[in-house]
Parts: structure tokens; sequence; C-alpha cells
């Protein structure tokens, strides 16, 4: 079974390094939109430095809303959508590998790139840690739940508007969980609480995201 | 004759039109069912009901005495199904789409000699975006090989082949029909199939127009 999923895990990924551009592309639209706020509030460092974790997630939030599209559209537009439902692998073990392959090539790169936008977003040192953590944390959640999303719309020629409706705003919890985490332990508060509640939305997003996604994708196919 | 897969008073309904009611055919091993009938008569209908993609309105779709529309489990072991579309990815190679596949359906056998004889290993190392449509279709073709499932639904499996290849897909299907398998086929054209083993179901009016022989053992 793990093999399988890690299999599934493999192609995707291997699919998306020879694409190649979804992955620089949702890495430039990050550093892009996180750039775009010096431009539009000033360069004061002291408001900078207090909008930047919120400022640093929106954007990542927004990059992964980017690609979620393409965890099942190119699959269903091929033509292997029909056959993972009709291979004897479990759909909702193939849902799981294709998320944590989105996660992979979407969510990880981002994450490689925060530190830099930090420093573009004057972010205090002791904010660093924090923020990575937390996204590590969080960010797998965004892919499950977008894996939800992405199942709903995939029969849908343009569904990646509706999907963003629908997606965004479960992405809240983590964006509330996520900053307020950072903004914890850079205010010197105990911030395991909301570290805490973050992990919790993701497992329970890893939870249920296979089940309903298989259960879209079953009854979008008919 | 527990071992026919029966199809029973099949109807299907898409959207709100009907596309085709009170629909029976039956499938002993070694045979061949190809579906004809115009476009919109529900031929690929019929497949995906069969392969638990589709649901049907009613009817039922018995094998050894059990239903089998929908049971997940038995299809995935015992059906191979080759929609319109190749299920290949245009980024990966061939051979790598196969091993693929050959992973998630548990087949074990040697996909290249597979491709031999549909007449792509020389192809094996390309991407399949590189290919031409004909090229893609023996490619899938080569993954219907490798399946193990006994029960082949191939839809418009020609689709880009030449000549060639069709004779070729003939043969192949001649086979495995041959080695106790069963093919439900849709296509327009003639595919040359041995007439001992195959029988005709248009999908436009229902008639089963088995050949002489054998109509004893279809109705």
């Amino acid at each position: 079974m793990i093999r399988l999923a890690l299999s599934i895990i493999m192609r995707d990924v291997r699919l998306s390094m020879r694409h190649g551009s979804t992955t620089t592309m949702v890495m430039g639209f990050f550093v892009m939109v996180v750039t775009m706020f010096p431009f539009a509030i000033g360069p004061e460092q002291n408001i900078l430095e207090r909008v930047s974790v919120g400022v640093i997630w929106v954007a990542a939030l927004l990059s992964c809303l980017l690609s979620l599209d393409r965890i099942f559209h190119s699959d269903y537009e091929d033509g292997s959508l029909d056959q993972f439902v009709l291979c004897p692998v479990p759909l909702e073990l193939v849902v799981m590998a294709k998320c944590i392959a989105h996660w992979l090539t979407t969510s990880l790169p981002l994450i490689v790139i925060t530190p830099l936008l930090g420093i573009m977003m004057n972010l205090p040192e002791q904010g660093f840690l924090p923020l990575i953590l937390t996204m590590l944390i969080g960010t797998p959640a965004l892919s499950f739940i977008g894996g939800i999303g992405a199942s709903l719309t995939v029969t849908l020629r343009r569904g990646g508007v509706l999907l963003s409706l629908l997606i965004l705003p479960l992405y809240i919890p983590v964006l509330i969980f996520g900053v307020l985490a950072v903004k914890a332990t850079i205010g010197g508060y105990p911030a395991m609480e909301h570290i805490m509640l973050l992990a919790g939305f993701t497992l329970f997003s890893a939870a249920i995201a296979p089940w309903a996604a298989a259960a879209a994708i079953r009854s979008g196919l008919e | 004759m527990s071992d026919i897969l029966r199809g029973h008073n099949l109807s299907c309904i898409r959207g709100d039109r009907p596309v085709f009611s009170g629909l029976g055919f039956e499938l002993p091993p070694g045979r061949a069912v190809i579906l004809s009938g115009a476009n919109g008569s529900g031929k690929s209908s019929l497949m995906k009901i069969i392969a638990g993609l589709l649901p049907a309105q009613n009817g039922t779709l018995s094998y050894d005495d059990q239903d089998m529309l929908g049971n997940r489990d038995w299809i995935s072991r015992n059906i191979c199904y080759l929609a319109h579309k190749n299920g290949m990815k245009p980024e990966m190679t061939v051979a790598e789409n196969l091993a693929f596949w050959a992973n998630m359906e548990h087949h074990n056998g040697d996909v290249r000699k597979e491709a031999v004889k549909v007449g792509i290993d020389h192809c094996l190392d390309l991407p399949v975006c590189y290919l031409s449509s004909g090229q893609a279709r023996r490619a899938a073709l080569t993954r219907v090989l490798c399946h193990p499932a006994k029960f082949w639904l191939l839809d418009e499996p020609t689709v880009g082949l030449d000549s060639s290849g069709v004779e070729l897909l003939a043969g192949l299907m001649n086979d495995h029909l041959k080695a106790g398998g069963r093919i439900l086929a849709a296509t327009h054209i003639e595919l040359g199939l041995d007439p001992d083993n195959s029988s005709r179901l248009n999908m436009s009016d229902f008639s089963y127009s088995a050949f002489p022989d054998h109509e004893e053992d279809l109705l």
C-alpha cells in the first residue's frame, strides 16, 4: 500500500519537475505578491514589520490556490483519472498521495524561499524559525483541503474561480493560527497552543480529505 | 452457466435524456460482443456502466450468480477498460507510463514483450507527447495487454490506428479470446474477428445478431 502511494507521489513529483513551469510560476507569484506590499504601503519599517507575517501567509495561501486545479484536472483530461478509479488501489489512497505530491511540489518550495521574503518584509529576527515551522505544519492542510475543492471542480472547464471561492473560506483557520503562533513568539508569549491547533487542523484535513475528495471524484465522473 | 457475464434489462439516463433501456447481453468466456450503433446510441455509456464509472438507472449485471454492477472490488480485479482517452501522461515516456500502470494494476509481466506485440517497442523511451495519435493508442493497448483482467472493455480501440494496426488489434483480440478472455468492444469498423467467437449488438435497436452457429448459446 505504502509502496503504491510512494509510486503515485514519485510520478506526480516527476511530472511536475518535467513540466517545470507550475512550481516556478507559483514561486514567482508568491514573491511578486509579497513584493507588492512594500510598494503599496510604503517602506516604513515598523509597519512592514507588523504586517509581514500576515502578508507572507496570505501570499502563500494565494499561491497554493493557483496550483490546486492541477491536482486532478490534468489526470481528468488525459483519462488517467478513470484508470485511477478503476484500478485496485483505493481512490482514497490515490487522493492522499496526490495531495502529498502537491504539497511537495508547491508548498515546500514556497517555504524554502520564505526566509528571503521575511528579510524583505523586515520580519523580526526571532520570527523566522516560528514562521517556517508553522508553515511546515500548516501548509499540508492547504493541499488537503484544496484537494477536496479540486475534486469537486475537476469536471468543470473553468473551475478555477469557483475553486477559489469554495476553498478560501476553509483556509481561514490555517491563516489565523499560523499568524497567531508566529506573532506570539515574536511578542514573547507562549505559542504552543496555536501550533497545536494548527497541527490539529492539518491532521483533521488529512483525515477527511481523502474520503471527501474520492467521493467527489466518483460522483463527478458520472 | 454462471460464468457468463450477463447484462439484464439495463437502462441508462444521462441528464434527463434516456439513452437506452431494457438492454441485455451475454458474454461467455472466449467470446466477444461488438457494440455498434449510431453516435449517441449509448455504447460508451454501456461500457462506463459495466466499468462502474456510471450508475445504471436499473438492471443487473450478473456474474457468478451475483450482481456485479458497481462492485468496485470485482471490477478492479476483472475488468480492463480502455476509454477514448489513453490515460497516458504526455510528459512521461511510454515505458514510464506503462510501468506506473503495471504497478497500480498489480501486474508484473514483461512490458517490453507486450510492447513488441503491439509494435510500439521502438517508442518505449519516447515521451508520449512526441507520439502520433496512432502510436499513443498502441501504447494504451499495450497497457490493456499487460492488464491481468479477463474482461476487456474497449471503447473505440481503433481510433488513430492505421490499417496494419487494426489487423494487429484483431489478432490480439483473437488471441485473448482463445485464451478464454472476453471482450466488449465498441467500434465503427469491421475488426475482422473470428466470426465463430464474436457477435454484434446493435445499440440502436438492441438487435442481437449472433453468427449462425452460435445463436443458441446467445439467446
